[in-house]
């Protein structure tokens, strides 16, 4: 316990140990994204992850978006453990044949209203994975898709800033 | 003939042994071709000589022409510091061997995979159910890694078959694909009685994308592009298998300072995903601090290695020839710096760790791998070391780690604590490494070399964060690849994972999945 409080104050509040710049970046990005969260989604935007057959590096930058450098749960976007939970939907991988009824059932057993979002570039045309005999194609053929995160992974950054400059599109 | 003492030594064994052919291809690889007959005979010979797994069984297809298809078995000599291939050509109308499965379990996920792939039956396995492609999906009769498969035909459709626990008071608890945290897809499916899991079957190859035949036909230059998305948090030690299988195959050496390169780069993937793990062995039994501890550390080195190379997962650096980035002095001492301040982080992690009695019962007896089963079911790699198994080829084919003296590292009790362990002392020994190598770097050397486009094949293998990456390719004249076949350390060892939870309580699979941290791309692929 006193070796936790010990790290906890020596660390100090660790958003601000990225570099400078970055820092106001983001704060101002997630200040806008929290303010438009606010004001479209009542107080929180739920997000449900499904992986499609990504090689799990944009797993692994979803959950850095949670880390506390970043951490993007104070201006309010949350990931959940079922899509019953969840306003949005976030697709990663070139979808492989197997994870088709899968992805579907995700989808539909989400509340209206819903929307999905893709996100790495397998999500977007299958990328390195096109023409293999396991990939069903684009998910946005399958799913309506209302933004895609490019990236191979994306930043932590990256998907912070593309969800609000979606949320500023959207009306 | 090549290795006379070994074919001897086999002689020993089992008397009625003859090769075909026996060829030293490389100095660290030795190739035994024998007659389907003895195939079976001389692959259990080796596996109890050698006290070695299968650590790859794959078939090629080379009937355009030679009218047959081809059955590797690869074996690792520690001892020999050799991989040891038993080869036999099987003729197309006849399909099929004898299975392995039955005396050396570990070629029984092999066998499976030849079956859906290629349509080779291991005649006498019990269990050919398919892995990767799902019956629900993939009609029968479409066999992918043939040469001659253009696109699915229509076919049945079929149902997977769960070996089921049946009696009184038994029920199944079934998870998946989607799980609740953010992590790949796979099913498991439990049987408890009462509280304790009696049986836990997973369901894998949800993340299958066909890799292996994307590989076919692609230059060396598109195909590292490849290996670097066939496991996302093991990009650089897929990439290096791949360049080392590649570069055997084009007779190039690299210099001193790309394996120094190389070393440092390796090590700095194990060390983020060491850190990771141990936070999620920490957040999976509900201890967040040291987990929102340990992901700082984590970011900490995946933003190191972003300002040494750009890339925040070590992507675009491996060339076949060299690598893409040089370290030089300012980059350096950045290095150094930066290790500094992680080292001391990740002290105080494995600190709070030790220091808190109730993390430490959670995972001191939890999940216990046995030696004797992790050895039956060729387990290998970090999960193998924490169950008193010494594999490691950093050891074994140490290259630049012999200078460094490498130490590796083992526990004995194969419980999750011991895999928590053998993961902070390796984390440890890593700094270590980067700091001795970083010391012999030297500035304005050439770090690259064109491949020359050669047919042949070889094998790439690299220590990666979880266990042994192998790359086994062959190339045609121009250089262009014929057969790439992939063994993620994974693909061995989540078997290990049905064994390890067998006793335990279905809130316990999470810490004891944790423990493992296992690839789903990577065995899927």
């Amino acid at each position: 316990m006193i070796l936790i409080l010990k790290n906890r104050i020596l660390k100090g509040v660790v958003t601000r140990h990225i570099e400078p710049g970055l820092v106001r970046e983001l704060n101002s990005t997630g200040l806008k994204l929290k303010a438009l969260i606010r004001k479209k989604f009542g107080k929180s935007l739920h997000i449900r992850q499904v992986d499609t057959g990504s090689c799990s590096g944009c797993e692994s930058e979803i959950i850095s978006t949670n880390n506390p450098i970043y951490d993007l749960q104070r201006f309010g976007v949350n990931f959940v453990a079922s899509p019953r939970h969840a306003d949005a939907l976030l697709v990663t991988g070139p979808l492989s044949k197997n994870m088709l009824v899968a992805l579907k059932s995700a989808y539909e057993s989400m509340p209206e209203p819903k929307f999905v979002i893709t996100l790495g570039d397998c999500a977007l045309d299958g990328g390195l994975f096109k023409g293999s005999y396991y990939i069903e194609g684009p998910i946005k053929d399958i799913l309506p898709v209302v933004l895609h995160i490019p990236g191979c992974p994306p930043s932590p950054l990256t998907i912070i800033k593309a969800l609000l400059d979606l949320l500023q599109k959207e009306k | 003939m090549d290795c006379p003492e070994l074919i001897s030594e086999i002689k020993n064994k089992l008397p009625d042994f003859s090769a075909l052919c026996v060829q030293e291809d490389y100095p660290d690889q030795v190739c035994i071709k024998v007659s389907p007959e003895i195939f079976k005979g001389a692959c259990f010979t080796l596996h109890k000589m050698l006290a070695s797994p299968v650590m790859m069984l794959f078939a090629l297809d080379e009937r355009n022409g030679l009218n047959k298809f081809v059955i590797n078995c690869v074996f690792v000599s520690y001892r020999r510091r050799q991989w040891i291939t038993v080869s036999t050509d099987i003729l197309q109308e006849s399909a099929y061997f004898d299975s392995l499965a039955k005396t050396i379990y570990s070629a029984s996920l092999f066998e499976r995979e030849i079956w859906e792939m290629f349509g080779i039956q291991a005649r006498g396995n019990p269990d050919l159910r398919r892995l990767h492609l799902h019956d629900e999906v993939w009609p029968q009769e479409n066999y992918p890694l043939r040469k001659d498969f253009q696109k699915v035909h229509e076919g049945n459709l079929g149902e997977y078959k769960f070996s089921r626990v049946e009696g009184r008071g038994v029920f199944e608890v079934a998870v998946g694909p989607v799980h609740a945290g953010i992590i790949g897809p796979g099913h498991f499916r439990f049987s408890v009685s009462g509280e304790p899991i009696i049986n836990l079957e997973t369901r894998l190859g949800f993340t299958h994308r066909g890799v292996e035949k994307l590989f076919e036909g692609k230059l060396y230059s598109q195909a590292i592009n490849l290996s670097e998305s066939v496991c996302g948090n093991s990009v650089f030690a897929h990439s290096l298998a791949f360049a080392q299988a590649a570069e055997k195959i084009s007779g190039l050496v690299i210099s001193a300072q790309v394996a120094y390169l190389r070393g440092i780069f390796l090590e700095l993937e194990r060390m983020y995903n060491h850190v990771n793990d141990i936070g999620g062995i920490a957040i999976d039994v509900g201890f967040s601090f040291p987990a929102a501890f340990a992901s700082i550390i984590k970011e900490a080195i995946l933003q190191l290695n972003d300002s040494l190379c750009a890339s925040r997962y070590l992507k675009k650096v491996n060339l076949v020839g060299g690598v893409s980035v040089d370290i030089d002095s300012a980059k350096k001492y950045l290095l150094l710096c930066s290790l500094k301040n992680i080292k001391k982080d990740f002290n105080e992690l494995v600190k709070i760790l030790n220091d808190s009695v109730s993390f430490m019962d959670r995972v001191d007896t939890t999940g216990i791998l046995k030696r004797k089963t992790a050895q039956d079911l060729g387990v290998v790699g970090l999960v193998g070391r924490a169950s008193g198994i010494s594999t490691d080829l950093r050891r074994y084919f140490p290259g630049v780690y012999e200078e460094a003296k490498f130490k590796m590292i083992t526990q004995e009790s194969g419980d999750v604590l011991a895999r928590l362990k053998v993961r902070a002392l390796e984390f440890f020994e890593s700094c270590r490494l980067i700091e001795e190598f970083s010391e012999k770097l030297v500035t304005g050397g050439n770090i690259r070399v064109n491949p020359e486009q050669k047919g042949g094949s070889a094998l790439g293998y690299v220590e990666g964060c979880r266990g042994p990456v192998l790359y086994w390719l062959k190339t045609d004249s121009a250089g262009v690849i014929q057969r790439a076949k992939i063994v993620d350390a994974s693909f061995h060892n989540w078997q290990g994972l049905t064994f390890a939870v067998l006793g335990n309580i279905i809130p316990d699979f999470p810490v004891c999945n944790k423990s493992f941290n296992l690839s789903y791309s990577g065995n899927d692929l």
